[in-house]
């Protein structure tokens, strides 16, 4: 066979997945068990010494997780990809391997909302001190950068206001820090952009969001690129110093371009112990079969849903990124031509309790703290998933007091307009 | 050969294609690569020879360690050497006088010397730089998918079921080169100074 290039879309439906070697069962099968009979003493010792490749215990790997993982990086074109509980988790096992106490890293302001909380609060009682930058204010993130700055934290379409980030530009600033760079591409999907081809060396991912897509399911997965040496200049012990949980491996040594993703399972998923069940991989790997066909529905409804709001008399402003006019538009053509994503936001002319009254008065969206389902969702952040910045804070994260959160599903747009139009006249 | 980018149908030819392997730098240390690497092979089914002055006299998993090439007194098809890219000269030069010469010179992870490549090739001979061959197997038998490593390989067909000391089917389609873009860009990042 000639080595060609398959679609994404191919990608979707195949890579990781082949038939099971013992039953032939063609859809993957749901590994329920939470261990993994060893051949022999020796066998039992080469896996728990990482030098064969092979299934233990379920919190370390699960070969129904391991499809989903194979999948993520094919579609993202990294090395290499490890399954976790949730997004959140994803974000603390990156962190685990790349700051120690004391350390910093820089996050861009624009972010989603548990991740602010996450950063600010939770991190902060491991010693990992965040230090924000403005994504409108590139050269931001180069003043932030000190002696102890370990990585560089974006969303590659930013939560909540559906803006994009100019990813090559903070990839520039990331390596001449000599710092990874990792992409939050939950919002986008790997369908709309590939961080990893514009810089990134890490991608997470709620998987709940899109790449499920159903709703229906809690999931986070890391993406390694292969792209950052860390053996470089000593700042990454994790990856580049004898481990004493593993008698002295040296993880980047032995695992070269996918070395991060084994310290992610390795050091992270196997002592913090965020491990996703294999029933719900089965779900999001499924969910990901149609992620390409998803994905441009959502984002074809989004648009027209994002028109219709803006011509509308009670809405003050729409802040998404496909439409002309917006500030963020020629980001959106350059990094996400096949549309910017369906989570945006608006402003209406009545503030907070017009707000408000929309969100009661709406039929067909669901009032819910979720992105990325094929329902229509609707929340208003500065009540909920902003609720605990303050007030200053709520507005440069992009949800003030007037701001309505959109995530447009895959329904009839001529049924979603319908049911805003009346929420807004009523 | 461009060394930035093989082939999966090279690897794949070499994997198939040679039976005798001379570890050079294969070490008895449980936690050294070189000893992965070594065990990993050896239970494919490769015939393994360690080469290691510092250990003659001694066994690694049953194979007596050889002090140099020239003293393994029977023709290898291929030579892995695990040493520093600064080290790796001298044993191209000697591997260059073994008769018959290696069918392949394959340099592990992290070590790369383009001189040593050329005049390998000079003679014959193919050549693979900065890859590990334990990776590689694993990658394109789809084994190392169980560690959710990208194999870049898809499959429709039901695999034959796993036993003890198998050899997995290396024969399954490709959906890349050798090497993704991203992960050349970090072998140039790390020729950049500073």
């Amino acid at each position: 066979m000639s080595d060609r290039l398959p679609g994404f879309s191919t990608l979707a439906v195949h890579a990781g997945a082949q038939p099971d070697p013992t039953t032939g069962a063609r859809a993957t099968p749901i590994y329920q068990t939470t261990s993994f009979v060893f051949n022999d003493a020796d066998h039992a010792a080469s896996l728990f010494g990482l030098q064969s490749f092979g299934n233990i215990y379920t919190r370390i790997g699960n070969p129904t997780n391991a499809v989903l993982e194979e999948r993520v990086a094919a579609l993202e074109g990294g090395t290499a990809a490890l399954a976790v509980a949730s997004g959140h988790a994803a974000q603390v096992v990156v962190m685990q391997q790349l700051l120690q106490p004391g350390d910093e890293f820089i996050a861009a302001r624009k972010l989603y909302g548990g991740s602010i909380n996450q950063f600010t609060h939770a991190f902060k009682s491991f010693g990992w001190n965040v230090a924000w930058a403005d994504p409108d204010d590139i050269a931001s993130f180069e003043r932030a950068v000190t002696p102890r700055t370990k990585a560089i934290f974006v969303e590659s379409i930013a939560n909540p206001g559906g803006t994009i980030t100019d990813i090559e530009a903070i990839s520039t600033i990331a390596r001449k820090a000599g710092v990874p760079l990792i992409v939050d591409n939950t919002l986008a999907s790997p369908y709309l952009i590939r961080p990893i081809d514009h810089g990134a060396d890490i991608v997470v991912h709620s998987a709940t969001k899109f790449l499920g897509g159903h709703g229906n399911s809690i999931a986070g997965v890391i993406v390694d690129a292969g792209t950052f040496d860390w053996s470089k200049d000593g700042k990454y012990p994790m990856l580049c110093e004898p481990r004493p949980e593993y008698h002295g491996i040296k993880l980047h040594e032995t695992f070269g371009n996918f070395a991060f993703a084994i310290a992610c399972r390795v050091l992270g998923l196997r002592d913090l112990g965020p491990a996703l069940s294999p029933f719900n991989a089965f779900l999001i790997l499924t969910g990901i079969e149609t992620l390409p066909l998803r994905m441009q529905k959502h984002c074809d409804n989004a648009r027209a849903i994002a028109e219709f709001l803006a011509s509308h008399k009670a809405v003050a402003s729409v802040s998404y990124a496909g439409l002309p006019g917006d500030k963020y538009n020629s980001l959106a053509r350059k990094y996400a031509p096949k549309g910017a994503g369906a989570v945006f936001t608006f402003s209406l002319k009545g503030g907070y309790d017009a707000g408000v009254s929309l969100v009661s008065n709406l039929k067909l969206f669901s009032h819910l703290a979720n992105v990325g389902d094929t329902r229509s969702l609707v929340i208003h952040p500065a009540s909920t998933t902003h609720s605990q910045l303050d007030d200053a804070a709520k507005i440069k994260s992009g949800a003030g007091p007037d701001v309505v959160r959109l995530s447009i599903g895959i329904e009839d747009k001529e049924d979603l307009i319908a049911d805003l139009e009346q929420a807004l006249g009523a | 050969m461009n060394h930035d980018a093989y082939p999966d149908n090279y690897i794949r030819g070499i994997l198939n294609g040679v039976k005798s392997i001379a570890m050079v730098g294969a070490s008895p240390v449980n936690v050294r690569p070189s000893y992965f690497a070594f065990k990993y092979l050896a239970e494919r089914g490769y015939d393994m020879i360690p080469i290691n002055p510092g250990h003659v006299g001694k066994t690694l998993l049953g194979k007596p360690f050889v002090a140099s090439l020239a003293e393994i007194g029977r023709p290898v098809d291929m030579v892995d050497v695990f040493r520093n890219s600064s080290h790796i000269m001298p044993v191209i030069e000697e591997a260059l006088r073994l008769d018959p010469l290696p069918r392949v010179i394959w340099m592990q992870l992290g070590a790369r010397d383009d001189a040593a490549a050329a005049k390998a090739e000079a003679a014959g001979i193919k050549v693979v730089m900065n890859r590990c061959p334990k990776i590689e197997y694993g990658r394109l038998s789809s084994e190392i998918s169980w560690m959710g490593v990208n194999s870049r390989t898809l499959s429709s067909k039901r695999p034959p079921a796993p036993t003890q000391g198998m050899r997995l089917s290396l024969n399954r389609m490709s959906v890349g080169g050798g090497e993704t873009a991203a992960s050349d860009r970090a072998a140039k990042n790390r020729n950049e100074p500073g």
